[in-house]
C-alpha cells in the first residue's frame, strides 16, 4: 500500500514508519506543523510543535530512507483544537484536545489530503491494535491510546494502521535503538502540546479574561473566583478554601460564573449521558458492556440504553469526577465500541 | 529525474569543482607572513581581482563573506549603523526581498531603534518608482532592492532607484544572487553601493559569496576579529571556497549572454507547453522583465506543498517558492505583496532552469504535470 505516516518528531511515530516501510508499503513521511509561531528548541515535555521536533522528524525519515515533506496545519489545528478547548472551557466543559486532534485533523484534514493525493492510508504510532478495522487496547496498557482513537468512524480506521499495537513502549525504544533512530531515547510527551508551560489556567485566562464569580456550597456562597473556566469538576486545588475536609468541583455553570462544591462522596455519578455516538464496532442496545470516562481513567461495568440521539450509561459502580465535554468510550473487554461525549451526569 | 531548481543552489561547474580541490590541498592561512601564508593570500588576492573584474568593481570593493544571507545582513545592518549615528534611521525596503533581506530589516526595527518603509510592487512584481521617490528623505539611512525577485524572477530597475537613491544621499544595497549569471550586472554602472552575490546560484561552492561594497561606504562590521576583509569582516579566508567562487564566476559571466539566450528560449518553451497542458495555469511575474531561466505559476484549486509532494513521487523537483527552516510552506510573501490572496499564493511552483538544463527536463515535467495538477485539486 501507499500510506502516509504521520511523523511528530517522537519515538512512537518514528517506529511505526519504520515497521511500516520495513512490511513493505511504500511510505512517506509527513510532519505536521500545528503551531502558529513554532519555537526553535523543545522545552519541557511538550512532543511535537518546534522546529526541532520537526527537525527530528526528518531526520528519522531519512534513517528510515522515506521521502519526507513538513505540512501546515496550523490553521485547521488552531481552529479545530485551539480554539475549541477555549471554548469548551467557557463553556463550563472539560475538552479533551488530544481526542479532538485526532478526530479533526490527524485522520480527518490530514486523512482526506492524504487519499486525494492518492495514498491508500495514513500510519501513526499510536498504542492500540487495529486489526481488521477493530481497534482494541496496546499491548502496553500503560501506554494504551484506544481511549483517544476511538472517535474515528469505521471509514477513517479502514484508511488507518496501526503498527505498534502489539508492542510496549519499552520495546518500541528498543527497536528505535538498533534501528539508528536518534529519537530512541526522547523523553515521551505528557502536555498538552500547545500549552507551553502547562499552566492551563494561566492560558484560558489570557484569552477569556477576568470573569469573577461565585464559589458554591448548598446554596451558600463559600468564597470566590477569576473565571469558571479554570475549574474542572473533580479538581480539589486552586478553590482557596479552608475547610475542614476537602472540598471538590461538583458543577460549573458558565452563565452564572457559578462553582458548585462539595464533599468527595457527592462527586459520584451513576448515569452518564451523552451525546449523538460514533461506532467503530457497532452493536444493537441496550447494551452490557464496559465504560471509561477519561483518559487513563479507570473502567465500569454499564449498561447502555438509547436517551435521545445519544446513550444513557447506567453505570454498575459509581464513577468520580466525570466531566461534561470528556469522551465516554465503550469497551468490550480490549474490544473499542464506539464513543461520544459526555453531555451531564447525575 | 528532471532538476528544474536552479535558483535553490545550481550544480558546480566542474572548473570551480576542480578550483576548490586544487586549493583543498594546499595548505596555509592567507593571514599567515610565511611562504605557505603568501600562497594562500595570492590565490585569494587573485579570486579578489577575478570577481572584481568580472562584475565591474575594484578588488578593493569585493568582501569575501559565507554567502548571500551574510553579505544582506553585513549590508543592511552595518549600513544601519554606520548611518544611524547621522540620525538617519529609515530603511526603505522592497516588500518582495527574500528572508536574508526581510528579516534583519524587522530585526532592527524591533531591537535597534530602525523604523521602515516598506515599498509597494504591482501586480508584475515591479517597485513603483514613484512610491520609491516619495518615500526618500534625508531620515532615510539605505535603500535596499533586490535586483531579480528569487521567486518570481521580476527584474527590478535598479540603475533607475539607485540614482533616486544618492539624489537624497541614501546608499542603495541590492540582493543580485540571482542575477549575477542570468543578467549582465555591473556594479560600477548599476551604480549601487553594495551588491549581494553567492556562489552556488552561479556554479561555485556553497558557502562562499561576497558583498560587493563601494569604498566610500560606511559599514558597521557584523563580525569583529582579525578584520581581515578591509575591518568590515573578519575570519580566516576560505581559501578554497573564495577560490571556487570566482572561478565559477569568471565563468558565469563570461558564459552569461549565450546561458540567457539558451534558457530563455527552453523557458519560453517550457511557459508554452504547460500552459498547453493546464489551461488554467496562471504564468506571474514579468513576462518581459524577468530572469531567463525564471518560470512561476499559480495553478488555482491546488496546494503548491501537494504538487511538490506528487512531482517529487515521479523524479521532477521543484520548488513552491522560497522555503523557511521548518520546511513549512506558507503563503509566499511575494505573492501577497503582488495582490494575490492567501490561497492563491499557496497554489504556486517555482520552475528555476540553469546551466545544466535540457529540453528532457521540460519533457518530463510537462509528462507528469496534467495528472499531477489533476490529483492535487480540489
Amino acid at each position: 500500500m501507499r500510506l502516509l505516516a504521520a511523523m511528530s518528531g517522537g519515538v512512537d511515530s518514528a517506529v511505526a514508519a519504520l515497521l511500516a516501510a520495513r512490511s513493505g508499503h511504500d511510505v512517506t513521511g509527513v510532519h505536521l506543523a500545528l503551531s502558529q509561531s513554532p519555537a526553535a528548541l523543545r522545552s519541557g515535555s511538550r512532543g511535537c510543535c518546534s522546529r526541532e521536533d520537526a527537525r527530528d522528524a526528518a531526520r528519522a525519515a531519512d534513517v528510515i530512507g522515506i521521502p519526507f515533506y513538513v505540512w501546515d496545519l496550523a490553521e485547521q489545528f488552531q481552529a479545530s483544537v485551539v480554539d475549541d478547548f477555549v471554548a469548551e472551557y467557557a463553556a463550563g466543559r472539560t475538552p479533551n484536545p488530544c481526542v479532538r486532534c485526532n478526530e479533526k485533523v490527524k485522520f480527518a484534514a490530514v486523512l482526506d489530503r492524504a487519499l486525494q493525493l492518492g495514498f491508500d492510508g495514513v500510519v501513526t504510532g499510536h498504542h492500540a491494535r487495529l486489526s481488521s478495522g477493530v481497534l482494541s487496547r496496546s499491548a502496553d496498557l500503560e501506554k494504551d491510546q484506544s481511549y483517544v482513537l476511538a472517535v474515528l468512524s469505521p471509514e477513517q480506521l479502514a484508511a488507518t494502521v496501526l503498527p505498534l499495537g502489539a508492542m510496549t513502549k519499552a520495546e518500541v525504544r528498543s527497536l528505535a535503538r538498533s534501528e539508528g533512530l536518534a529519537v530512541a531515547d526522547k523523553p515521551d510527551s505528557h502536555d498538552i502540546c500547545f500549552i507551553a508551560d502547562g499552566d492551563t489556567a494561566g492560558f484560558l485566562r489570557d484569552r477569556l479574561g477576568s470573569q469573577p464569580g461565585d464559589i458554591v456550597e448548598d446554596g451558600v456562597v463559600v468564597g470566590s473566583h477569576d473565571g469558571a473556566y479554570a475549574f474542572t469538576v473533580g479538581q480539589r486545588r486552586g478553590l482557596g478554601l479552608s475547610r475542614p475536609t476537602p472540598r471538590y468541583v461538583l458543577s460549573i455553570e458558565p452563565v452564572s460564573r457559578t462553582v458548585t462544591v462539595g464533599p468527595a462522596a457527592a462527586l459520584d455519578v451513576s448515569t452518564v449521558f451523552t451525546g449523538a455516538p460514533v461506532w467503530s464496532s457497532p452493536r444493537s442496545l441496550p447494551l452490557e458492556c464496559s465504560v471509561q470516562l477519561r483518559a487513563h481513567g479507570a473502567v465500569h461495568d454499564c449498561v447502555v440504553t438509547p436517551e435521545g440521539a445519544g446513550w444513557s450509561v447506567a453505570l454498575r459502580s459509581p464513577a468520580r469526577g466525570v466531566a461534561a465535554g470528556q469522551t465516554a468510550v465503550l469497551y468490550d473487554r480490549d474490544t473499542v465500541l464506539g464513543s461520544a461525549t459526555i453531555r451531564s451526569t447525575t | 529525474m528532471a532538476y528544474l531548481d536552479h535558483a535553490a543552489s545550481t550544480p558546480m561547474l566542474p572548473e570551480a569543482v576542480e578550483a576548490v580541490a586544487e586549493a583543498m590541498r594546499e595548505v596555509g592561512n592567507a593571514s599567515s607572513l610565511h611562504a605557505t601564508g603568501r600562497r594562500a593570500r595570492r590565490t585569494v588576492e587573485e579570486s579578489r581581482e577575478t570577481v572584481a573584474f568580472a562584475l565591474g568593481a575594484r578588488p578593493s570593493e569585493v568582501v569575501f563573506t559565507a554567502g548571500g544571507t551574510e553579505s544582506d545582513n553585513l549590508a543592511v545592518k552595518g549600513i544601519y549603523w554606520a548611518r544611524r549615528a547621522l540620525g538617519r534611521t529609515r530603511i526603505l525596503a522592497s516588500a518582495v526581498e527574500h528572508h536574508a533581506v526581510l528579516d534583519a530589516v524587522e530585526w532592527l526595527v524591533a531591537h535597534e531603534g530602525a523604523s521602515v518603509t516598506w515599498l509597494p510592487v504591482d501586480d508584475l512584481g515591479r517597485v513603483d518608482v514613484d512610491a520609491f521617490e516619495e518615500a526618500l528623505g534625508d531620515d532615510v539611512a539605505l535603500a535596499t532592492v533586490m535586483w531579480a525577485n528569487n521567486e518570481v524572477g521580476t527584474v527590478q530597475q535598479v540603475r533607475l532607484l539607485a540614482d533616486l537613491a544618492h539624489e537624497h544621499g541614501v546608499p542603495f544595497h541590492t540582493d543580485a544572487v540571482q542575477a549575477v549569471g542570468q543578467l549582465p550586472v555591473d556594479f560600477a554602472a548599476a551604480g549601487v553601493d553594495a551588491l549581494t552575490l553567492t556562489g552556488h546560484k552561479l556554479g561555485g561552492p556553497l558557502g562562499a559569496g561576497a558583498l560587493l561594497l563601494g569604498r566610500d561606504v560606511a559599514c558597521t562590521p557584523l563580525l569583529h576579529g582579525g578584520g581581515q576583509e578591509r575591518d568590515v569582516r573578519s575570519g580566516t579566508l576560505d581559501t578554497p571556497g573564495v577560490h571556487g567562487l570566482a572561478v565559477a564566476t569568471a565563468i558565469a559571466v563570461e558564459r552569461q549572454p549565450a546561458t540567457a539566450l539558451r534558457l530563455q528560449a527552453l523557458r519560453d518553451e517550457l511557459v508554452k507547453r504547460v500552459v498547453d497542458a493546464v489551461p488554467f495555469a496562471v504564468y506571474n511575474g514579468d513576462p518581459v522583465h524577468r530572469l531567463p531561466g525564471n518560470a512561476h505559476f499559480s495553478f488555482p484549486g491546488c496546494e503548491g506543498d501537494s504538487l511538490l509532494l506528487l512531482l517529487d513521487a515521479r523524479g521532477v523537483e521543484v520548488s513552491t517558492g522560497s522555503a523557511c527552516s521548518s520546511g513549512v510552506a506558507r503563503p509566499s510573501h511575494v505573492l501577497v505583496a503582488m495582490g494575490q490572496d492567501g490561497t492563491a499564493a499557496r497554489s504556486s511552483l517555482r520552475f528555476s532552469l540553469g546551466h545544466t538544463s535540457t529540453v528532457e527536463d521540460v519533457d518530463a515535467l510537462v509528462e507528469a504535470l496534467p495528472a499531477v495538477v489533476e490529483r492535487a485539486r480540489r
